[in-house]
């Protein structure tokens, strides 16, 4: 027998479950007067710097049909690409700009959007630049632990060709299930939790 | 935003690999909603980058006087919820058993008859006028955390034809880095309905169980008003920086 390492063990993940608006979105779904605002629902104001961008992102079950109870985080850099965190030892980030938000899919359409600005780029551990990504974790009924992708942009393609994470990615063939397409001002992201098109997950 | 939750530097190491044996599987059939909206293939591993080892940090002053007491933050004017009144407390910690101090702790619930206040919660137990059912706090330098609530009740579920959901309250943490993000449900002690719940059977290992499952805290009672249960929140601990690899000229 050697020491103890005396370490604990995280707490164990559990789903969200249906009705995770009623914590994270209490205003979305008619629980008013508790919080002003729905924490995370705003993540721009006038002064933020960087180019304004939406994102329609959706959450595909294994039949292809969208979620309507999913809820959505986002993290992500700066314009500058820097981190609004206390962890960040770079540079102080947009004081404007939180880098973190939070939306539920809506109920009717499963569309779930957020208006945020494009990241700029951040280093990976080695200096290599990684190109623009946003951090995306998703929670719902039926998810047992939260799922953690990346969305990267479809008019970045030099960026994301030399971008060390999509470079780890085996199967090249599923490269495309993490990058989002440009419609006007708007970027458009299908995560497919199933199937033929399963959006790659990480273990970070 | 990333007003610092305590005094010390922040530490930079990359966290803890998750055991994902411990954690419940994605798939966990007798769950049934797990069947469609859980991955099939493996997920793409890598060692944590900026991205994941920074996160939202929140500052005291963006909580209300009442966000930690759901007895009262929803309910009229010098009303209160009804039911089993109790104050849940406990730590958030991290693997290496230190406090995890400025971390944001969301919970939610139902009321004392097991009725959400959501339209998509139909169960006939009536709501309560005056419970919302949910609350947050931030830790405190070591950590610690409380709030005042309801015992929520237990509810039916259409999973199997009779499956009914143990108490549970719901809980969602930040840590320091968006990696330590984690929502889990907190089980009360000595609830038969536990060791039934497809949900909570999603996790194999029985250890693990038990530590979502909070006890039942006499010396933490306040007498002639609420007992109390005491909860510990583990998050991912991080390795140390001694030795890491810069690259030049960093």
């Amino acid at each position: 027998m050697a020491q103890s390492l005396d370490r604990l063990k995280e707490s164990p993940s559990q789903t969200a479950g249906p009705y995770v608006h009623i914590g994270l979105t209490p205003n979305f779904c008619g629980i008013g007067g508790v919080y002003t605002n729905d924490l995370g629902s705003t993540m721009l104001n006038g002064e933020t710097k960087g180019e304004r961008i939406e994102l329609r992102i959706r959450v595909l079950d294994g039949t292809g049909m969208p979620l309507k109870d999913a809820l959505i985080e986002i993290w992500q850099a700066d314009a500058d690409g820097l981190y609004n965190s206390p962890s960040e030892l770079r540079g102080a980030a947009d004081p404007n700009f939180p880098g973190w938000g939070r939306q539920p899919t809506d109920m009717e359409t499963g569309v779930c959007l957020f208006r945020t600005i494009k990241p700029g780029r951040v280093p990976f551990r080695d200096g290599r630049l990684m190109a623009p990504h946003i951090t995306l974790w998703i929670v719902a009924r039926g998810i047992n632990i939260g799922l953690s992708t990346r969305l990267y942009f479809s008019d970045e393609e030099k960026a994301n060709a030399e971008d060390p994470i999509l470079a780890r990615i085996e199967h090249r063939v599923r490269v495309p299930t993490l990058i989002a397409e440009r419609q006007g001002d708007a970027y458009v992201f299908d995560i497919h939790l199933q199937g033929e098109k399963e959006t790659v997950f990480f273990d970070s | 935003m990333a007003e610092r939750g305590s005094n010390h530097s922040p530490e930079t190491g990359a966290f803890f690999q998750r055991d994902r044996q411990w954690h419940p599987a994605a798939f966990t059939p007798n769950y049934k909603s797990s069947v469609l909206r859980s991955p099939q293939r493996a997920l793409v591993a890598f060692d944590n980058t900026l991205s994941e080892l920074t996160g939202p940090v929140f500052g005291h002053a963006m909580l209300g006087e009442l966000d930690n007491d759901l007895i009262h933050n929803f309910a009229r004017p010098g009303e209160s919820a009804l039911g089993e009144r109790i104050i849940v407390h406990g730590r958030v910690l991290d693997e290496r058993g230190k406090g995890v101090p400025g971390v944001l702790l969301e919970f939610w619930q139902a009321n004392a008859g097991g009725r959400y206040r959501h339209k998509k919660d139909a169960y006939l137990a009536p709501l309560d006028p005056n419970f919302g059912g949910c609350g947050r706090t931030i830790t405190g330098e070591d950590g610690s955390y409380a709030f005042r609530t309801v015992r929520p009740g237990p509810y039916p579920w259409p999973n199997g034809p009779n499956d009914w959901r143990p108490a549970h309250i719901h809980f969602s943490v930040f840590g320091h880095g968006f990696a330590q993000r984690l929502i889990t449900q907190m089980y009360f002690e000595g609830d038969p309905l536990i060791w039934r719940c497809p949900i909570v059977g999603g996790i194999s290992n029985r250890e693990a169980v038990e530590a979502l499952i909070a006890a039942l805290d006499m010396q933490s009672t306040i007498p002639m008003d609420a007992l109390a249960y005491k909860f510990d929140i583990v998050l991912r601990g991080r390795r140390s920086t001694l030795f890491e690899n810069r690259p030049e000229g960093n």
